[in-house]
């Protein structure tokens, strides 16, 4: 397959400009209690249920760290490839609102859990490899809720402590496409580890964006803004657009882009600020010291690694290397771990070739059309492999086939059911065939005649007029057989 | 029957164990001390129907054996009580009842005691003189325009006018044994995490640490066993085995060695204060204990150190007092910013505001590295030195205070000097060991003054044991004539 281009550049009349952007994902970890209480994580519980005093900050309250949480982190990091810090920190990051209870948040500043990884990518110009800073774990601050009252705020604590993952990457992504794709691929790795369920909707992955821009050649980076917040894909992309072009237009005026935070809104489809650069908080950082600092054992990191699942990258080379399927078609089946694993269910009792192919094209064309996950596909694997089986031996043609699927998609039935019941079997009796082939071309003889006196074309046509005697149930290859035949008398 | 002010808490148990005083007894001969003594204000909340009716049920047991057998405890305000009001001597908390109960008292009442009420400190802790409370300063038993020390001012007060035969403080900078000393008790500052933090009003969570205070050493081990536990709800806490302090007591200190730390000798130290460390120096030369020079080299740091640490972490353990959730919320300001500012203006006095203050700009972006790091920096050569001492000697000896305790309005327009009174105190928090102030003497005006022993990490027992071998040699007398009934 002849590679892309990378070609990411806005240009404007004199210039081309490069996109650099870099992102801090926020993760929150799957776990069932908090990060540094017992207080339920479920998401959707009537405000302020899950609350703790510990949560709340009552006086004389204090944190105490859950392990599996770390147990996550690192698993995470190990997914990232990334060095897993023995020892790390956690800091008191100080700043007052009314939905943080402490006045400060516990999260990791100067040594976080986990430090330098990277996340390959697969783009159309080839792979791509993202660097990866640091992963630190970090207390999630409580729910304000403004709209409910003209004069009050509501705060709802139930978030107030939940475990979140940062992950920061280095300023290596270049193009919005290129964050669509690392996105996707950070969250495909948490939840092949089971580490973050990505849920975007509820909030359990959200991103906080660092643009800026340079001209095509240049080496050193532009002063950069972060975009705080943003909660889908598509809101990243259309921001990341949107902000390149804010900071080139003040660029090709001749004016300085300000370092400052600024938000995007999803409506206007464009960023403004929040708070200068002169405006940001002093978080006060250090140490908390409620808490000592965390020392992991490496035999720790090292049994959590030996039980790592398979990760996607690695799920995609062995289907590659041992079913012989593309590298784009093995990269469509790891993307989602469950399509991973029904593709692996159909084929332990059916051919590859056709189990991808049916999978790839008329599954997911169904499933997209009714908005479905695999899980919830109405054609299970079992009854996927049974029908590629009944293509693989005969017993019904690549076009019955897909009759019979349509039936399945609509009443979840086994396919051997409805083949039986509508009398879909294909016709491979070679003697049926043979009659059924002279008959058609009785009924053409100037057709016949044509093509023996050379347009070739026509052979196509017998095909079709035999197929339609058939019913379509005539085996195609049979079929071909036996035309041939009769046309060289 | 015998006069319960004039009987140590080792006593009052043995006797009700012999059932010779009943808890409901030893609850009314409180209550009226107390209510005899109002003029002290040592106590700002009292719960005496609740303390009658556990003394009650306590009385209709048949087994006695626990350490503290109903026996009624007053706390400083500093605790959580279930249901019982809790102010930190804060207005900030004026009306704060909290819904559960710190480990520490727990553990008082699982051994059987009953709560009488709390008792005024310095508000969160942070003062020297029980001056800086919301609900006024308390009155030192030892004369009326004295202060009682602080912060855990209420404590050392109310023991010593025997409003309570035993009580609970916490120290983060002296507060339990400067106030000890300046009332003629004992009070024990444990190893960092011996005792849990878990339900105590932080003021300096690197510091804070909650210990007893007693009438004698006796009482002090009894006191300390029962308040001390590992809890898995403090991660600081140390896991370890619960010692019996109080059976293990005894004066055997022959062939131990002793410290004598040269940077304890300040300038401008009160002669009496001189003599009276040679007075322990010989004591214990006489109990065959071997003395030692030794030199702290960082000492001189300590204070400043302190004055920074702590003030940095209280500034950030404060921050949840802000009228949003619990506590005092001032009903003026337009908007959450102008809601925080007067809620935390009208809540907090000066000295509070005075410490937060000193620790916003101490982690400030740009101040961090002078101040704070380098305080952490400083603190651990602190450590050090004790480190290094502890490998040549089983113990320091050190006066508790550098003066006795001083008149009411003294010291408050002056800060500094009132944040020199923890000069001998603050290094051994600093550096999270245990110590303990034992009263030694009077000076000329008749003001007790402390001795203070410092240990090594978890050396309670042996600190006890030299602490019970110089008092039972020095035969501290104090003598209060209970001019405030």
């Amino acid at each position: 397959m002849s590679k892309e281009k990378f070609d990411y550049f806005i240009k404007t009349e004199n210039n081309n400009w490069e996109v650099i952007i870099g992102l801090e994902v926020h993760a929150q970890v799957i776990s069932n209690s908090k990060l540094f209480s017992g207080s339920s994580t479920k998401f959707g519980g009537k405000p302020n249920t899950q609350v703790s005093l510990v949560d709340a900050a009552f006086p004389g309250m204090l944190p105490v760290i859950n392990k599996y949480c770390i147990e996550q982190a690192i698993k995470t990091g190990l997914g990232l490839n990334a060095k897993i810090n023995l020892l790390s920190i956690f800091d008191r990051k100080n700043y007052f609102y009314a939905d943080l209870p402490a006045g400060y948040q516990i999260s990791q500043y100067k040594n976080p859990i986990v430090g330098e990884g990277s996340v390959t990518l697969d783009m159309p110009y080839g792979t791509k490899v993202v660097g990866i800073e640091r992963l630190h774990l970090e207390q999630d601050a409580g729910k304000s809720i403004h709209d409910l009252s003209p004069d009050k705020t509501y705060v709802d604590l139930n978030r107030s402590g939940v475990a979140l993952m940062e992950i920061v990457s280095k300023p290596d992504l270049r193009s919005p496409d290129e964050v669509n794709s690392y996105v996707k691929k950070l969250r495909t790795i948490m939840r092949y580890l089971g580490t973050c369920d990505g849920n975007m909707q509820e909030g359990s992955l959200r991103a906080d964006v660092n643009v800026s821009v340079r001209k095509k050649g240049e080496k050193k980076f532009g002063t950069r803004c972060e975009i705080k917040n943003v909660n889908s894909i598509r809101f990243m992309e259309m921001a990341i657009e949107s902000e390149a072009k804010r900071q080139i237009e003040i660029l090709e005026s001749g004016k300085k882009i300000d370092q400052e935070t600024r938000l995007f809104d999803t409506k206007k489809n464009e960023t403004r600020s929040m708070r200068s650069k002169e405006e940001a908080h002093d978080y006060r950082y250090f140490p908390d010291p409620d808490l000592l600092p965390l020392e992991i054992e490496q035999s720790f990191v090292d049994s959590l690694k030996k039980n790592l699942p398979e990760l996607p990258d690695q799920k995609k080379d062995r289907f590659i290397k041992d079913f012989k399927i593309s590298p784009y078609e093995a990269n469509v089946l790891v993307s989602d771990n469950n399509i991973s694993l029904y593709f692996e269910d159909v084929i332990k009792n059916s051919d590859i070739k056709l189990a991808k192919n049916w999978i790839i094209v008329e599954l997911f064309a169904v499933l997209n059309k009714k908005n479905l996950d695999i899980k919830n596909s109405p054609v299970s694997s079992k009854n996927l492999a049974k029908l590629i089986n009944s293509i693989s031996s005969g017993e019904i043609s690549g076009k019955i086939a897909k009759q019979v699927f349509e039936v399945m998609v609509n009443t979840g039935d086994d396919p051997s059911k409805i083949i039986k019941e509508k009398g879909l079997k294909q016709q491979s009796d070679p003697k049926e065939l043979e009659k059924i082939v002279k008959i058609v071309l009785d009924k053409n003889t100037d057709k016949v005649q044509q093509f023996k006196s050379g347009k070739e074309k026509l052979y196509g046509f017998f095909v079709g007029e035999i197929m339609k005697a058939s019913s379509g149930k005539a085996n195609p290859k049979l079929v071909n057989d036996i035309l041939k035949k009769e046309l060289k008398k | 029957m015998v006069d319960l002010n004039n009987i140590s808490l080792t006593e009052i148990v043995k006797l009700v164990k012999l059932k010779k005083v009943s808890s409901l007894e030893l609850t009314n001969h409180y209550i009226k001390n107390i209510e005899k003594g109002k003029k002290l204000n040592c106590f700002i909340t009292t719960c005496f129907d609740e303390t009658i009716k556990k003394s009650k049920t306590f009385d209709a047991k048949k087994n006695y054996d626990s350490l503290l057998p109903g026996i009624p405890i007053a706390v400083k305000d500093l605790f959580c009580t279930k249901d019982v009001k809790t102010t930190a001597g804060s207005k900030i908390l004026e009306n704060f009842v909290p819904t559960y109960e710190s480990t520490v008292t727990s553990n008082l009442w699982k051994e059987g005691a009953v709560l009488l009420g709390k008792l005024n400190c310095d508000e969160f802790a942070m003062g020297s003189s029980n001056e800086t409370s919301f609900f006024g300063n308390v009155i030192n038993p030892i004369e009326k325009d004295l202060v009682p020390g602080g912060s855990s001012g209420g404590s050392s007060s109310a023991l010593a006018a025997s409003f309570t035969p035993a009580t609970i403080g916490t120290d983060t900078g002296g507060s339990i044994r400067q106030p000890a000393s300046f009332t003629g008790t004992v009070g024990l500052k444990p190893t960092y995490g011996l005792c849990s933090r878990w339900g105590i009003v932080a003021f300096a969570s690197s510091l804070d640490q909650a210990g007893p205070m007693t009438k004698n050493v006796e009482d002090c081990a009894l006191m300390l066993e029962a308040i001390s536990s590992y809890d898995k709800k403090d991660s600081t806490s140390i896991n370890k085995k619960k010692e019996n302090y109080s059976k293990n007591l005894n004066k055997n200190i022959k062939g131990m060695k002793i410290g004598i730390p040269k940077e304890y000798r300040v300038d401008n130290m009160p002669k009496e204060i001189e003599q009276l460390w040679s007075k322990g120096i010989d004591i214990l030369k006489k109990s065959g204990v071997k003395i030692i020079d030794i030199s702290l080299p960082h000492t001189k740091y300590a204070l400043p150190t302190y004055y920074i640490v702590a003030p940095a972490e209280a500034s950030s353990n404060l921050a949840r007092y802000d009228g949003v959730k619990f506590g005092y919320r001032s009903n003026k300001g337009k908007n959450l910013i102008e809601m925080y500012e007067n809620t935390r203006g009208e809540g907090f006095g000066d000295e509070v505001k005075r410490r937060v203050l000193i620790g916003t700009y101490v982690l400030s972006s740009g101040y961090y590295d002078a101040y704070y790091l380098k305080a952490q920096k400083v603190r651990k050569l602190i450590k050090k030195d004790f480190d290094n001492s502890f490998k040549k000697v089983d113990a320091i000896l050190t006066p508790s205070t550098p003066s006795s305790a001083f008149k009411i309005g003294e010291k408050t327009s002056d800060p500094i000097s009132m944040y020199l009174n923890d000069i001998f105190t603050v290094p051994v928090n600093l550096a999270g060991l245990p110590a303990i102030s034992l009263p030694a003497g009077q000076d000329s005006k008749g003001r007790p003054l402390g001795l203070q022993l410092i240990s090594n990490s978890l050396d309670e027992q042996r600190m006890l044991n030299i602490a019970f071998a110089i008092e039972s040699e020095i035969k501290f007398k104090q003598n209060l004539n209970r001019w405030w009934e």
